[in-house]
Order: C-alpha cells, then structure tokens, then sequence
C-alpha cells in the first residue's frame, strides 16, 4: 500500500516537473533586455568606460560593492577578534 | 611550519616579486582589462602565503608588519567611501568626474572613467590589507601539534636547520 502511494507520488510529481520544464524560456534567452542595452549602450559613451563589467560593479551598482567590502572588512574584523590572543592558552 | 627545501626557497623568492608585478596590473588595469580591485588584491595576498608556505613561520612572523597592512585596509575602506562622496551634489557614488565621450575634461590628470579606476584602486588596497591579515592572524594564532608527519616540513632533501 505504502509502495503504490509512493510510485503513485513520484509519477504525479514528475509529471507536473517535466510540465515545468516545458514552459520555462528557453536558455540564453533572457526575459527582458532593456536594461541590457541600455548599459551596453550607454556605459561606453557616458562613462568613457571600455570594459562594461568594471562600470557596472564600480558605478552603476556601487553600493553593491560597498558591500562586498563591508562583507569583507566584516570577515577580517570577526577573524581578528577570534583569534586576538595569538593561540595562547588563557 | 618548518621551511621547504632550498630548491622551493629560491624559486618562491624569485617568482613571488612578479606575482606582486601581476596582482598590482590586474588592480591597475581593472577599468579597462578583465580583473579588478578584488582579483587582483587576491593575487596580491596570495605573496603572503607563498612566504610562508616556502620559508616557514619563524621567519614569515619575523618579516610581516600587520600595522602595514592595517594601514592599507584602512586607507582602502576610506579611499573608497570618499570617492563614493564625489558625486554627492547629486547621489551617493554618482561618477560625476566621468568624462563622457567628445566632452572635454576637467583636467588630463584624472581619470577619463571617473571614479570606476580609482574605486578600483582603493578595492585594491583594500583586499590586499584584508586578505593579507587573515593569513597572519590565522597563522599566529595556530598551534602546530607534531603528529610525527614532520610539522610541513619536508623530508629526504636538502632541508638545513633555519
């Protein structure tokens, strides 16, 4: 009984996956491109910027790499403050 | 950790300075070249570790200044909070000394991409302080425990007592 309910279970289930699968947008294909092409566009012209990445991570995302560098900056504090005593026995 | 054999001594002696060369040409050139401020600093840091992989834990904690690289976070972290306050007449990290293309500049000594190079830089510094501290205070503060494999050292070569 348990078994049936099982496979049942597993047929069901996989069924409504490979449904999904179905209709996901294909790979590659991303949903919208208007704020693609309008970086791409715009980055070089506005910003003087040839490598369109480093604008995007330093200028049109800044505060996303302030906090890359808070996570950092975060990670050396609590680093320093676990091992503040040198590995010295209390 | 015990130093590794003449031959790796003097090839990490050799090889790391241009490791250094490397990481500060990623950082440099992070605005218009693949890499960037955290690559490269990454690279940079990696300096320390080769240091003390290749000659040992006396000799690295003789060597290393942690003030230095103290300085080189703090000075980074700032750096880069106030080239965020450049552009503050109109937002918080607005490039407003970019210099769009056919405008004239306001002086030839900045950067045509604004604040995206020197951010770079200063993420630079940044990493390379951080990272480089997380390997020295990680290392002074392990204690070896010899299990008989040698503590890192190596056996069967030309290893000498330093």
């Amino acid at each position: 009984m348990k078994k049936t309910i099982f496979i049942a279970a597993v047929i069901v289930l996989g069924g409504l996956l490979c449904g999904m699968f179905e209709a996901i947008h294909p790979f590659g294909v991303p949903v919208s491109v208007d704020m693609d092409e309008y970086i791409l566009t715009r980055a070089p012209v506005d910003r003087s910027a040839p490598n369109v990445v480093t604008s995007m991570v330093f200028d049109y995302r800044g505060f996303d790499t302030l906090g890359e560098a808070a996570v950092l900056f975060t990670a050396l504090t609590s680093i320093a403050s676990l091992f503040r005593d040198g590995g010295k026995k209390e | 950790m015990k130093p590794l054999s003449v031959i790796v001594t003097t090839v990490s002696d050799v090889f790391a300075w241009f490791m250094i060369v490397f990481g500060v040409y990623v950082i440099l050139n992070g605005h218009s070249t693949p890499g960037g401020g955290f690559q490269g600093g990454a690279i940079v840091a990696t300096f320390l570790s080769f240091m003390l992989v290749a000659h040992g834990g006396k000799r690295f904690l003789a060597w290393v200044n942690g003030g230095m690289y103290g300085l080189l976070e703090f000075v980074g972290l700032m750096a880069f909070f106030l080239f965020g306050c450049l552009g503050f007449p109109n937002s918080f990290f607005h490039n407003s000394i970019a210099v769009a293309q056919g405008a004239r500049p306001l002086s030839e000594w900045l950067p045509y991409c604004g604040t995206i190079s020197l951010m770079n830089a200063a993420v630079g510094f940044e990493v390379v302080g951080a990272l480089s501290l997380v390997v020295l205070y990680m290392y002074s503060s392990i204690r070896m425990v010899d299990t008989g494999a040698g503590m890192g050292g190596e056996r069967g070569h030309d290893r000498f007592d330093r």
